[in-house]
């Protein structure tokens, strides 16, 4: 059954319209991958569901409940967790209150401090570091860390290899089949096609905030994705 | 000796200035937020004290027990009403509301307590002392109100360090948005927040209204000392701003030592060096995001 129900929504910044009329459905348990070009709309998409965005039209349902005027703060009680692009750390705060703050709803599951530095063991030893000394790899396993801490149903990861070496994105993609072990549905936003192809169920492929291709990864070809994913 | 004894006594003045500064420092810290009616709470606060022991015949000291929670209370209402609506706005939105506030402020305590100089009445306490050497003797009250000051900012910067709820500050300080994200109510922290500023305020008001005559103006003078330990010490830094009242009430102090009528002015003076060569403070928080 489909834990997250995005029904034809409208998204704007004020006059500019970054999201048309674009509906997806993620079932419990599948790891969707959203991909497509510098402003396709794929942040805004993640926003929208996180509650950071609000859609002019159209609903965004989860778990069958309507949850589109909600605010972000109370999206993460009932299990959504985004890790937002460019991360965004507490500079101030160390790497593990960083975590902490990220269990502030204390919602119960797998995920604790323990089992996020047994999935990210670079984080336990750099655990007093301030956010704001963390490497990139380091600020984006916290990110990760961070959404885990309040055991959510639906992870949304947004750009997790921007800016990153592609050894340190290979590590941190590796923790994703422990992730999804645990039951939980991941939608991962991303540039890079090829890791979003390698982790995902099914591919979303979005074009100036509409939705152009639809498909499980062994069922897409190389020239589908192309001309898709640039729209020619 | 004398020059000691000045030192001395501006470090115990100093302990005032960083209980009146702390709230203010907060409120900053955590919101960005320069509360322009701070000077002006405080005076409400030292009225509340006033009426309660005149009325009631109370203890000076125990009227804080009933004036801190009403003014966490204000501070709460206030931050509901008012202040999230500002700061959704322009930044300057919250600069003109706290500024309006203050004006408001001033003027009832004006029609309710005229403009008379007042004071809250301790008896002997206010001139009893301890006397250090021939030359140095500590004042009991200004004693106290040090010693409260710094237990003030130690409890403070132990609940922002150790607590899940000061934590949750520190985070929505940092990055409000991302905050959000990990499910907490920046609405919330905000009025928690300006709860507790206004509830130092509370305690720094009765200990002003202890120390010295006030009158409804007195606000604007408050609102200043508060603002320049706040800078001197350095934006967002509690222990700054305990480091920066006592820097500002030493000046204070050693000026009028050095220059009987004009020790304020250099206390002023002092601040303006600071914001000239150091505009970030003293003791700036390390980190900035």
């Amino acid at each position: 059954m489909a834990l997250l129900e995005v029904d034809a929504i409208d998204v704007h910044y004020g006059d500019f319209q970054a999201i048309y009329g674009l509906s997806i459905t993620v079932d419990e348990g599948e790891t969707l991958a959203v991909i497509g070009a510098n402003g396709a709309g794929k942040s805004t998409l993640l926003k929208t569901i996180a509650g950071i965005n609000r859609p002019r039209v159209g609903e965004v349902r989860f778990d069958g409940a309507n949850i589109s005027g909600l605010a972000a703060h109370r999206r993460v009680p009932l299990g959504i967790s985004l890790t937002p692009e460019g991360r965004r750390i507490f500079p101030s705060l160390t790497l593990e209150e960083n975590l902490l703050v990220g269990g502030h709803t204390k919602r119960p599951g797998y995920w604790n401090l323990t089992t996020v530095y047994e999935t990210f063991p670079l984080l336990a030893d750099r655990r007093s570091r301030l956010g704001v000394h963390a490497s990139g790899g380091e600020q984006q396993a916290t990110a990760i860390g961070r959404a885990l801490m309040s055991n959510p149903r639906l992870l949304l990861l947004d750009e997790v290899s921007l800016g990153l070496a592609p050894i340190v994105v290979e590590n941190i993609y590796a923790a994703l089949p422990n992730i999804s072990a645990q039951g939980t549905t991941v939608l991962v936003v991303e540039q890079d096609v090829n890791q979003a192809l390698k982790v995902a169920n099914r591919v979303h492929c979005l074009l100036e905030g509409r939705s152009v291709l639809e498909g499980k990864p062994a069922e897409l070809s190389r020239e589908q994705i192309a001309s898709a994913y640039f729209g020619i | 000796m004398e020059w000691a004894n000045a030192i001395v006594q501006g470090v115990l003045l100093g302990g005032l200035y960083a209980l009146l500064a702390a709230g203010l420092s907060l409120m900053f810290g955590v919101m960005r937020l320069v509360n322009l009616a701070h000077g002006a709470l405080a005076i409400v606060a030292a009225y509340a004290g006033l009426v309660l022991v005149q009325k009631t015949g109370m203890p000076p000291f125990a009227s804080i027990v009933i004036v801190v929670p009403l003014m966490a209370i204000l501070g709460w209402v206030l931050q509901r009403t008012l202040l999230n609506t500002a700061l959704n706005r322009q930044a300057l939105a919250p600069i003109l509301v706290t500024f309006g506030l203050a004006v408001i402020i001033q003027n009832l305590l004006l029609e309710l307590f005229t403009a008379d100089n007042q004071s809250i009445d301790v008896g002997s306490l206010a001139s009893s002392s301890i006397q250090i050497t021939p030359d140095i003797a500590i004042g009991v009250f200004p004693l106290i109100t040090f010693i409260v000051g710094v237990l003030v900012i130690g409890l403070l910067q132990q609940y922002l360090a150790r607590t899940a709820t000061g934590r949750a500050m520190r985070a929505t300080s940092d990055d409000r948005e991302a905050a959000e994200l990990m499910g907490i109510d920046n609405k919330y922290v905000y009025s928690l927040a300006t709860a507790i500023s206004l509830g130092l305020v509370g305690i720094a008001g009765v200990f002003l209204g202890i120390r010295t005559q006030f009158n409804p103006t007195f606000g604007d003078a408050t609102l200043i000392f508060a603002f320049e330990a706040v800078i001197i010490g350095g934006l967002g830094s509690l222990w700054g701003t305990l480091a920066g009242g006592m820097i500002l009430g030493i000046a204070q102090t050693v000026g009028a030592q050095a220059f009987p009528s004009s020790g304020v002015l250099l206390g002023h003076v002092v601040f303006l060096l600071v914001l000239a060569f150091r505009p970030t403070g003293l003791f700036p928080k390390v980190v900035n995001g």
